[in-house]
């Protein structure tokens, strides 16, 4: 209870929770909430880049659809691709960082080796060329975003894994004879949760912010998917007279991106007292 | 000479760093594919063209002796031949090299000279409205796509007011290049208003690309500050009634710079990452835009010399930033 | 008798922490005369750092004052900025004296510093630093590292603190706390952090160069042997507040505070096992109403645990806070 209070006080992790909520609400109801959810992707010549009014809340893109109507299931596809993305990412580095903390073998070296490979690239190049290779398509932009991002839990597992090795609770369940799989799943996952958590809210981020930016360059699902960053691309020959047809969905993206950081900042201080602000 | 053997040991790392992510990059073009000779050739090219290139490449033989191949050329500089300009990747890359940096050093600078007094003043000012205020903007600065800032910078700055260039880098061809960074020429020889022109073509992609940086300045520089503040040693320099400005400017100041610094080298890398939308946005001719056309163009072997190229600075500047840091800091001289 | 150099009158402190506020000094008196080497004992806890902090005026920023004077000569304290006092009259010796050093300078730099701002001959709002000043300095600063048996100055002065060992690092220490020529140095618990061998020879030390100098210094300690060992008149301290203070013979061989008797009973002496005293301190959040150390207290009755009780003097020189103190006839 004491605990929730405080996180309640926490100006910045309660706008990022309640951004993110909305997000997610966005996504699920994005049919009943949407103006024009049959028109999403439709051409109707009449409505071409009309700006915000009653009608149009948003204004129209260059296919006479309604960027409201657009952006929110523009929210669907924003969350589909972040959560699966990111969620291959843990799939591949969280096990992939505990194998190589708790095993003290050459693999462990080898293991975090190859993803200090993986880091010396600026993600979002790695992204690029893998989605180039792939094609324009949803799944593989999931695929490029994890295949790039997967290092970062790896390094945060192993490090935290690293570091529990030696404290007394893992030791004596070695000592009682559970096996290295059990010690791993029931005792260290445990306590490196929270340090997964927060890196998995910062990540969501991030992957959001890649895959605008792969939609952007031609790398996302192809048209006319409502991706935000393609929206912003399309956008560009029909500035300067069309100023909201690049403004919302640049919002929206700046938005949602902040929301899933206040958040993961927000968890960080509230699990880390340590390096609790003003402190 | 533990700062040699220290500088030596990052650097024997470098060449194991490449081959790795050389395999990165070859499995990416070699083995992703269900045909790489076809991806090479394009897709409407006829078959005898993409047969003609298999046995070019020798992409006909076994995987392994392909990456040894691949290996040998890149180390040769050989990164195959683009499609689309028909030269040399490896060529075309280092052409285009000189104005990907002139406008990632002049956004650095920049980030640096206003990130850092920034975060040292939001620490030092910590939960007033001037911290808060700071630490709203980084917080938007880290969330906004660089693409969209680059259009909205160029909706209002170029085309509402008309104060810069919408896109390019110089009006013409451009002064002959000495360095190849337009500025640095053009004060060379002395051409005032050359200078002028390119500082004006200059200032949106830099400050876009700058922003997102300054971000990250702000963040580390304050976290860094905030936490030299605790130390013991301020509190004894407090205690021994050391004055504070001199406390503040010379000994603070000085440790949590050597924390920032480690993080301009990752900076840096993100700024040539984030060169590829924004130069694009711009039309900015570097290594950005020849990226992005690629990707249009599907220009194969241009894509993978962009991804091994940029990698390589990547890993030099990391390098870079691990020996200043020993320099700087004693402890691990 | 001489003026007190120092006097703490009725100080309470109070920290402000998450679960409200935490009162760490309570109406704490006691005064220093000068050149004297008094000693500040008490457990882990009790408000010795916080004591110190508060004379030297750099308490934390969660700290508040909440009454109290201290007065240094005819100086209060409290209310002024004491920023031109600090470090030039009153100079301090830290606990840690490895993160007390910054990394990244040399020690010849960091006492530069010092006696560039806290020169005995600087004048008060001094600009700039004179060559000719500037060489004085050095010269004081090669004596004051020679005073405390540092041979090769010059070689030292070149090193980085890390370069150094923790007892040349407190010997350093002890030199910069000398060099300003206070009137008061305060040194917390200056030798926690070293082997005990080397403890001694630094106290010792501390304690005959302060002599020379005519300095006093406050002494922070838990150990009784130590304070035994160095100090003139030691101050026991409970739950933060004074129990007792007295000249070091009376102290141990005149107990009147029912704290520094157990105290003292439970020191180790041949043959004997350490006896703890029984109960727990208080908490600084809801310390007990009257005495504070009355639930632990075995000469406690009505009266402590119904009203506060004050600090009385039944013995010149003898400061006891008690209502039942033990009685012993006059020496
Ligand atoms: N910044 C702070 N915020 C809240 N409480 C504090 C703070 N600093 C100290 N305290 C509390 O004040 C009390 C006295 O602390 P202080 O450090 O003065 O004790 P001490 O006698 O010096 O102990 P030690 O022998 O361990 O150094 C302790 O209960 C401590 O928990
Ligand atoms: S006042 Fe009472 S309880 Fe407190 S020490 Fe004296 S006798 Fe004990
Ligand atoms: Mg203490």
């Amino acid at each position: 209870m004491k605990t929730l209070r405080r996180l309640a006080r926490d100006r910045a992790l309660v706008t990022g929770m309640v951004i993110v909520s909305l997000l997610v609400l966005a996504a699920i109801f994005a049919t009943p909430l949407s103006n024009f959810p049959g028109h999403v992707t439709g051409f109707d010549p009449a409505f071409r880049l009309k700006p915000p009014g009653e009608v149009f809340w948003l204004g129209t893109d260059r296919m006479g659809a309604d960027l409201y109507s657009r952006l929110l299931f523009g929210a669907r596809l924003t969350i589909l691709i972040s959560i699966s993305a990111t969620a291959v990412a843990v799939l591949i580095g969280v096990p992939m960082g505990l194998v190589a903390g708790y095993f003290d073998r050459w693999y462990s070296d080898l293991l975090m080796r190859v993803s200090d490979v993986f880091l010396a690239v600026p993600q979002i190049v790695l992204a690029i060329a893998i989605a180039q290779t792939l094609g324009p398509a949803i799944q593989n932009v999931i695929l490029a975003l994890s295949a790039t991002y997967w290092p970062f839990w790896a390094r945060i597992v192993y490090a935290e894994t690293r570091s529990l090795r030696n404290e007394v609770f893992i030791e004596a369940a070695i000592a009682m004879g559970a096996s290295p799989l059990r010690v791993m799943v029931l005792h260290v996952l445990p306590s490196i949760a929270s340090s997964i958590i927060v890196r998995t809210t910062i990540g969501m981020g991030a992957t959001i912010l890649a895959a605008a930016s792969l939609g952007f360059l031609g790398l996302g699902a192809p048209p006319p998917t409502p991706e935000w960053g393609r929206m912003i691309a399309e956008s560009r020959e029909f500035l300067p007279q069309a100023w909201w047809y690049a403004t919302a969905p640049g919002i929206a993206i700046l938005l949602v991106v902040m929301g899933f950081n206040l958040l993961g900042d927000g968890l960080r201080d509230a699990i880390d007292p340590r390096i609790r602000r003003g402190s | 000479m533990r700062l040699l053997a220290l500088a030596l040991r990052r650097f024997l790392w470098m060449p194991p760093t490449l081959l790795g992510l050389t395999l990165i990059v070859f499995s990416v073009s070699h083995i992703i594919p269900a045909d790489p000779a076809r991806v090479l050739a394009g897709e409407n090219a006829p078959v005898e063209q993409v047969e003609a290139l298999r046995r070019k490449y020798g992409l006909d033989k076994p995987l392994p002796e392909q990456f040894v191949r691949y290996v040998t050329d890149v180390v040769g500089g050989n990164m195959g031949q683009s499609l689309y300009t028909q030269r040399q990747v490896a060529s075309d890359l280092v052409e285009r090299l000189p104005a990907t940096f002139e406008l990632a050093l002049f956004a650095i600078t920049l980030a640096v000279l206003v990130g850092l007094p920034l975060g040292v003043v939001s620490a030092l000012y910590r939960n007033t409205w001037l911290d808060h205020a700071v630490r709203l903007v980084t917080i938007a600065g880290l969330a906004m796509a660089a693409f969209w800032l680059a259009i909205l910078l160029q909706l209002l700055f170029s085309m509402q007011w008309n104060l810069t260039p919408v896109q390019g880098r110089i009006d013409g061809w451009g002064p002959d290049p000495i360095t190849g960074f337009y500025t640095v020429d053009a004060l060379i020889r002395g051409d005032f208003a050359t200078l002028a022109t390119s500082l004006r073509y200059l200032f949106l992609p830099m400050i876009t690309l700058a922003i997102p940086a300054m971000a990250t300045i702000v963040r580390f520089t304050r976290a860094g500050v905030l936490n030299v503040m605790n130390s013991n040693f301020v509190f004894y320099q407090a205690a021994m009634g050391l004055p504070r400005r001199v406390v503040i400017w010379k000994y603070i100041l000085r440790a949590a710079l050597i924390g920032t610094l480690t993080q301009i080298g990752l900076v840096f890398g993100n700024l040539l990452a984030g060169a590829v939308v924004v130069e694009t946005v711009f039309s900015w001719p570097g290594l950005g835009t020849y990226a992005y056309n690629s990707i249009l163009q599907s220009d194969y072997n241009a894509i993978m010399g962009f991804t091994l190229f940029t990698g390589a600075v990547f890993i030099g500047m990391n390098l870079l930033v691990d020996i200043a840091q020993a320099v700087l800091d004693p402890r691990s001289r | 008798m001489a003026p007190d150099l120092l006097s703490v009158r009725d100080l309470t402190v109070g920290f402000a922490t998450e679960n409200g506020i935490a009162r760490v000094l309570d109406h704490v008196s006691f005064a220093m005369r000068p050149g004297e080497i008094m000693g500040l004992v008490g457990e882990s806890g009790c408000g010795k750092t916080t004591l110190a902090r508060a004379i030297l005026g750099v308490l934390p920023e969660s700290a508040g004052i909440d009454s109290g004077a201290i007065t240094f000569g005819t100086t209060n304290l409290l209310g002024a900025d004491t920023q031109a006092i600090r470090g030039r009259d009153i100079t301090f010796i830290p606990q840690d004296p490895f993160g007390s050093f910054s990394p990244l300078f040399t020690v010849g730099d960091q006492m530069a510093e010092l006696m560039r701002w806290k020169s005995p001959e600087r004048a008060a709002g001094e600009r700039g630093y004179k060559r000719e000043r500037r060489r004085n300095d050095a010269a004081r600063i090669i004596a004051a590292l020679k005073a405390v048996q540092l041979p090769d100055a010059e070689r030292l002065l070149r090193k980085y603190p890390h370069e150094l060992s923790g007892g040349q690092r407190q010997r350093v220490m002890i030199a910069m706390a000398l060099l300003p020529e206070p009137r008061l140095v305060i040194a917390d618990e200056p030798t926690t952090a070293l082997d005990v061998t080397i403890q001694a020879q630094i106290l010792k030390l501390l304690r005959e160069l302060a002599t020379e100098r005519g300095a006093s210094v406050l002494f922070t300690t838990h150990d009784l042997g130590t304070a035994w060992e160095i100090c003139d008149r030691i101050t026991v301290m409970y739950a933060g507040q004074e129990a007792e203070t007295a000249e070091v013979a009376d102290f141990f061989s005149r107990p009147r505070h029912p704290y520094t008797a157990m105290l003292l009973a439970s020191l180790p002496t041949q043959g004997s096992a350490l006896k703890g005293i029984p109960g727990d301190v208080p908490s600084p959040f809801t310390p007990p109403p009257g005495c504070r150390f009355h639930p632990r207290c075995p000469r406690a009755s009505e009266i402590c645990r119904a009203s506060h009780n004050e600090t009385a003097e039944p013995a010149p020189g003898h400061h006891v806070r008690c209502h039942h103190p033990h009685l012993w006839p006059a020496a």
